[in-house]
């Protein structure tokens, strides 16, 4: 086993290597940001200079080496619009996003756990047809859409809540119901079909027939041991979950890494941009190898080789 | 295509899949008809693919039309609103109605094109990776590795924010975002394909890597590519309204869902209609294409269901 997370650590090494290089590429490929530093009057010989400085005459080898280098060291060069280290910037903005995706999966596992549970032990009545149906609504649903129909009914009409922004508790709840329905969605689905299997276990059929009482056999039994997989593919949505926020961000101007990179995407900053790319890559990297050692943790019976 | 796996399928029985081999359109409607969610989906497909073609013919104006006498009316069950203007117009006196139609031809042909791209890529590693294994394995499975590790949309915006956007730009960087997941599947596959006798055997008179691949390997992962690739057009077509509403999709004069969406949302506490109706039009068609995905699915191969 620990062979396995050994290997499994390792093989994050290379992976951070082809996203540096993706990355890197992509933004060497997108030209010059000299010219988005310097004033549009800016005389020919002052750009040369820059150019000179900032070693975008080097090769690109030689730019890839350099950029490497820096990167290891925590430096991702400096925004031009914030006259600031990348990095700073990210990891400044990173908080609000983390409040988001927590409020996020609180309310989807509060929306996701009873409804999936409900609709399974009551497969094929009226209760499990209207859980089923509101997760593939959920589903279909553009993110950004519904956030803007919760805007138009709860802060345009209704008033209840602010249109944008970030502060009180209130200001979080419309960003983190939209960012939370899709997430609920695929979680229903996944407890409903997970609780189904469990259900049709013998240790469910012997509970059963020891005369236990339901609550017990589906809380105790099944519920538990149906959590393993819901758990991890919890985890291996970090992706799926941080591409969330970057629409709903923007949708309600959350001050969050999200509406940072957009931002960033909008006027070509491309060191926001690359340090935030990266600083999300790891943190999903990170969340995948947590749903690995979660999964190996939560049922003894997995055995890695 | 190996239909006697142990999954039960919703409401078909075991033994009708197995002796019903879907070999003529008779059995497959009588397949589909037994699901109801399925062909719910079949025909809000076809109605969608429908509303594409035929835009040009059903749509009462052209979607560039501005009209500045007739800016911002409402849909025509509302005060002031006309039969003129079923869903009402926007800012320009566009006809919205008009503008949805028209709109569908981008959003579909966009969600459908770059799963093609993204299948061609995504099958050929799967392919390559499963079959040969090795180092080759590695590398290529370090590469899906890394895609994982951006979200997609990201990844879309980054490539976006280089190249000037444009409908073939748009189908190439979603096909070039969204490979990852038909190379995991195709190469799981593939592992234990190639441990099949008929593959050993192709091997051992001699037949080529090529025609092993082309010939005995991808004719079985084609059902669960058209599984996974129905689904992935669903949720390319949310892709593509949400880049479009951040100003990275498509471009003005062209509309698609997103783009239309995007341009109500400025006028959301006057007009509620310019951002609501595109709204219901992507849910309503990625709905179908889930119901039919889910259908297909249980169909093809039952294995998936979990």
């Amino acid at each position: 086993m620990n062979n396995y997370f050994v290997r499994r650590i390792l093989q994050i090494i290379p992976v951070l290597f082809i996203i540096s290089f993706i990355v890197f590429t992509l933004v060497f490929v997108a030209g010059d940001p000299v010219s988005l530093m310097l004033p549009d009057d800016a005389p020919p010989e002052a750009r040369e200079e820059l150019r000179e400085t900032m070693g975008l005459n080097e090769p690109f080898v030689v730019q890839y080496i350099t950029y490497m280098g820096n990167m290891l060291q925590g430096d991702f060069g400096e925004s031009y619009r914030f006259n600031q280290p990348a990095l700073d910037i990210v990891l400044d903005r990173l908080p609000a996003t983390m409040e988001l995706a927590i409020f996020a999966i609180v309310i989807a596992t509060a929306v996701a756990i009873p409804l999936g549970i409900w609709s399974a032990t009551k497969q094929n009545t009226s209760l499990d047809l209207i859980a089923t149906g509101a997760a593939v609504i959920g589903k279909a649903m553009p993110n950004f859409w519904l956030g803007i129909m919760l805007i138009l009914l709860f802060s345009v009409t209704l008033g209840m809540f602010p249109v944008s922004g970030r502060g009180t508790a209130m200001h979080v709840i419309l960003p983190a119901v939209t960012l939370a329905t899709g997430i609920a969605a695929e979680m229903t689905r996944l407890i409903r079909s997970s609780m189904l299997d469990s259900l049709s276990q013998d240790y469910v059929r012997t509970a059963r027939s020891k005369g236990l009482k339901d609550r017990i056999v589906v809380y105790k039994h099944a519920f538990r041991n149906s959590l393993i997989p819901v758990v991890t593919i919890t985890f291996l949505q970090t992706s799926t979950l941080v591409g969330g926020t970057l629409i709903t961000e923007t949708v309600f101007a959350w001050p969050g890494l999200g509406q940072l990179l957009i931002q960033a995407v909008n006027t070509r900053d491309m060191a926001i941009v690359q340090a935030s790319v990266f600083i999300i890559a790891i943190l999903v990297i990170l969340m995948n190898l947590i749903a690995d050692i979660l999964y190996r943790f939560l049922d003894p019976r997995i055995k890695y080789n | 295509m190996s239909h006697e796996s142990q999954a039960v399928v919703n409401d078909i029985s075991k033994d009708e899949l197995v002796e019903n081999r879907p070999s003529s359109l008779k059995r497959w409607m009588r397949l589909l008809w037994r699901s109801k969610t399925g062909t719910v989906g079949l025909i809000i497909v076809v109605i969608a693919l429908l509303v594409a073609i035929f835009a040009p013919l059903i749509a009462p104006y052209q979607p560039q039309e501005i009209n500045p006498v007739n800016m911002l009316k409402p849909p025509f069950w509302m005060e002031n609103g006309s039969m003129e203007n079923i869903l009402g117009t926007d800012n320009l006196g566009r006809d919205i109605f008009s503008r949805i139609l028209y709109g569908s031809q981008i959003s579909i042909l966009v969600g459908v094109m770059s799963v093609v791209v993204a299948g061609f890529i995504g099958v050929t590693v799967g392919l390559v990776s499963g079959y040969f294994g090795g180092i080759i394995d590695n590398i290529l499975m370090r590469l899906v590795d890394s895609f994982l590790a951006i979200p997609t949309i990201l990844f879309a915006l980054v490539i976006l924010a280089i190249f000037d956007s444009g409908v073939f730009t748009l189908i190439i960087v979603l096909g070039v975002t969204n490979w990852v997941n038909y190379a995991r599947l195709v190469r799981g596959e593939v592992l234990t394909l190639k441990e099949r006798d008929y593959v050993k055997a192709a091997h051992s008179i001699g037949v080529s890597n090529f025609k092993i691949i082309v010939r005995h390997l991808l004719p079985n992962v084609i059902s669960s590519f058209i599984v996974i690739s129905t689904l992935s057009v669903a949720t390319t077509i949310i892709l593509e309204a949400s880049l479009s509403f951040l100003g990275l999709g498509v471009q003005p004069p062209t509309v698609s869902w997103g783009s239309i969406l995007s341009d109500g949302r400025d006028y959301l506490s006057t007009s509620w209609w310019l951002a609501t109706f595109p709204g219901i039009a992507i849910t309503i068609t990625v709905l179908g294409i889930i119901f039919l995905g889910d259908w297909l699915r249980d169909v093809l191969d039952p294995r998936t269901q979990k």
